[in-house]
């Protein structure tokens, strides 16, 4: 469904060409949950930017049911966009339209009529369970709501792709799972294909088929979910490793690895 | 005291009439034409949807040059412009020519400044559905930046009721302009508070009506 080809993306930065995805190649298989997990800066993000062409690829190919969109128009682009659906960390809703207006929204860069739009949207709020709050502005939402309505957005167009970045980042654990269970809804019941961007391990073991490590702009190591809930399963790379025991481990003797002014300044208190 | 008010009430009625005409053909004159300036400065900027580093460098330049112009010297400066666009160099419609070529660069910076505090989120939302430049300047960053645009409106009326005490300098009338004739060429202090006062009320109703409006259009809350 997706297949990403020798992806390499880099930024102007003031030291310099900043290179955020190096050389990267990933094949989603159509109608799977593909993970992607890294830390903070190891181009997970960019890398989901590069299927939409929201980030335009240095070089490589990326390819989308089949069609390269690098070699599309812009218009072409426009058109091919509305096959892939996108949420966000911060749900990136506008404030001044209601929940109805929003979904209604991506239907209208779709070209759909009015009347058409209504229905259509009124529909993929019933999806996330929202059609009680159609009326509703975003600040009276809750952040899974906010959620749920970002997603109703991206399944208007009826999609065969739906971009995840950081979903659950912005939410508490509990609408976490509320919100991943709409998403695997929305794969069982409509064979949507899902990209997941996360630093959260938990989101991948409780969403992912596949499942992506990056680090420093290059995907070190892939495994699927099989493997990763098989007992005594060893990442092969030590990021993979850390990722997967997602534990936060710390040095409480004291003696912890930073002496900086700050901590130093902790003790006189 | 009020014998003399009542004896120029009629004038004081004509005053506000043209300060009033002013306002209302300068203001939506600069909405209309200094929206569409506003946003292209935004599109081609730096964090805009197409960034033309020259074109903006120009319009930049341009915008800044007029803003420059203290409003007293610009009245005059631009008289052959005045003349060639309503046909006259004195009277109100003379003022209205100076105001609105004042007020488009003073309302398009207002635009851009409210387009570029919306943030990328909106913009990025709208990209991957899909749109394009046109619909996300109409559908997303004019819809989001409503509420800032009806403000900034406010504020610039209110500017502009003072600058319109100018006018006089080419017989184009105003409150303004009656409360310098009266209350500081003739010394008639009661008439000129009146007029000060008319105008107090002239602003106090921009700024509750404005704030008002821009209340109910912002949904953030």
């Amino acid at each position: 469904m997706i297949e990403i080809q020798n992806v390499s993306t880099s930024f102007a930065s003031a030291a310099g060409p900043f290179t955020a995805v190096d050389d990267v190649s990933l094949h989603i298989r159509r109608g799977t949950i593909q993970g992607i997990i890294g830390f903070s800066g190891a181009g997970k993000s960019t890398l989901l930017r590069n299927i939409n062409l929201l980030e335009r690829p240095t070089s490589g190919r990326v390819l989308v049911d089949g069609v390269d969109l690098v070699t599309l128009s812009d218009a072409e682009l426009r058109t091919k966009r509305h096959d892939i659906g996108m949420i966000f960390q911060h749900f990136n809703l506008l404030n001044n339209l209601t929940a109805q207006e929003n979904v209604e929204l991506s239907l209208k860069f779709a070209g759909v009529g009015k009347a058409e739009r209504r229905r259509r949207a009124a529909e993929t709020l019933e999806i996330v369970d929202l059609a009680d709050k159609a009326g509703t502005y975003p600040a009276k939402l809750s952040g899974g709501q906010k959620q749920r309505v970002a997603i109703a957005r991206a399944l208007a167009t009826g999609p065969k792709v739906l971009l995840c970045d950081e979903p659950t980042s912005a939410v508490d654990p509990r609408t976490t799972s509320s919100v991943l269970q709409y998403l695997a809804d929305v794969n069982a019941e409509f064979g949507i294909t899902i990209v997941v961007v996360t630093h959260e391990m938990n989101v991948i073991k409780a969403i992912a088929d596949n499942v992506a490590v990056m680090e420093e702009g290059r995907v070190v190591e892939q495994f699927d979910l099989a493997e990763l809930q098989r007992p005594g399963f060893h990442p092969a790379t030590s990021i993979g490793r850390y990722l997967v025991s997602d534990e936060i481990q710390l040095d409480r003797s004291g003696r912890g690895t930073h002496t900086t002014a700050a901590s130093e300044g902790l003790i006189n208190v | 005291m009020f014998d003399r008010i009542l004896e120029v009430l009629p004038e004081i009625g004509v005053a506000m009439g043209q300060t009033l005409t002013m306002l209302l053909v300068a203001i939506p004159l600069a909405v209309l034409l200094g929206t569409p300036l506003g946003v292209l400065l935004y599109t081609i900027g730096p964090n805009g949807l197409k960034h033309r580093p020259k074109l903006h460098r120009v319009l930049d330049g341009l915008v800044n040059l007029l803003r420059s112009f203290p409003f007293l010297i610009l009245l005059i400066a631009i008289i052959p412009v005045t003349r060639f666009i309503v046909g006259t160099t004195i009277g109100t419609a003379a003022v209205i020519v100076p105001l609105t070529l004042n007020a488009i660069p003073y309302f398009a910076r207002f635009v851009e400044q409210n387009l570029s505090q919306l943030g990328g989120g909106v913009v990025e939302a709208a990209r991957s559905m899909g749109a394009s430049r046109s619909q996300i300047v109409r559908d997303v960053l004019i819809v989001e930046a409503k509420p800032g645009l009806v403000s900034s409106i406010t504020i610039m009326t209110v500017s502009f009721i003072s600058y319109s005490a100018m006018a006089g300098l080419v017989g184009g009338g105003g409150i303004g302009d009656f409360a310098i004739r009266y209350g500081y060429y003739r010394y008639e202090t009661p008439l000129m508070i009146t007029a000060i006062v008319l105008m107090i009320l002239l602003v106090t109703i921009v700024q509750l009506g404005g704030s008002y409006v821009a209340r109910r259009l912002d949904k953030r809350l």
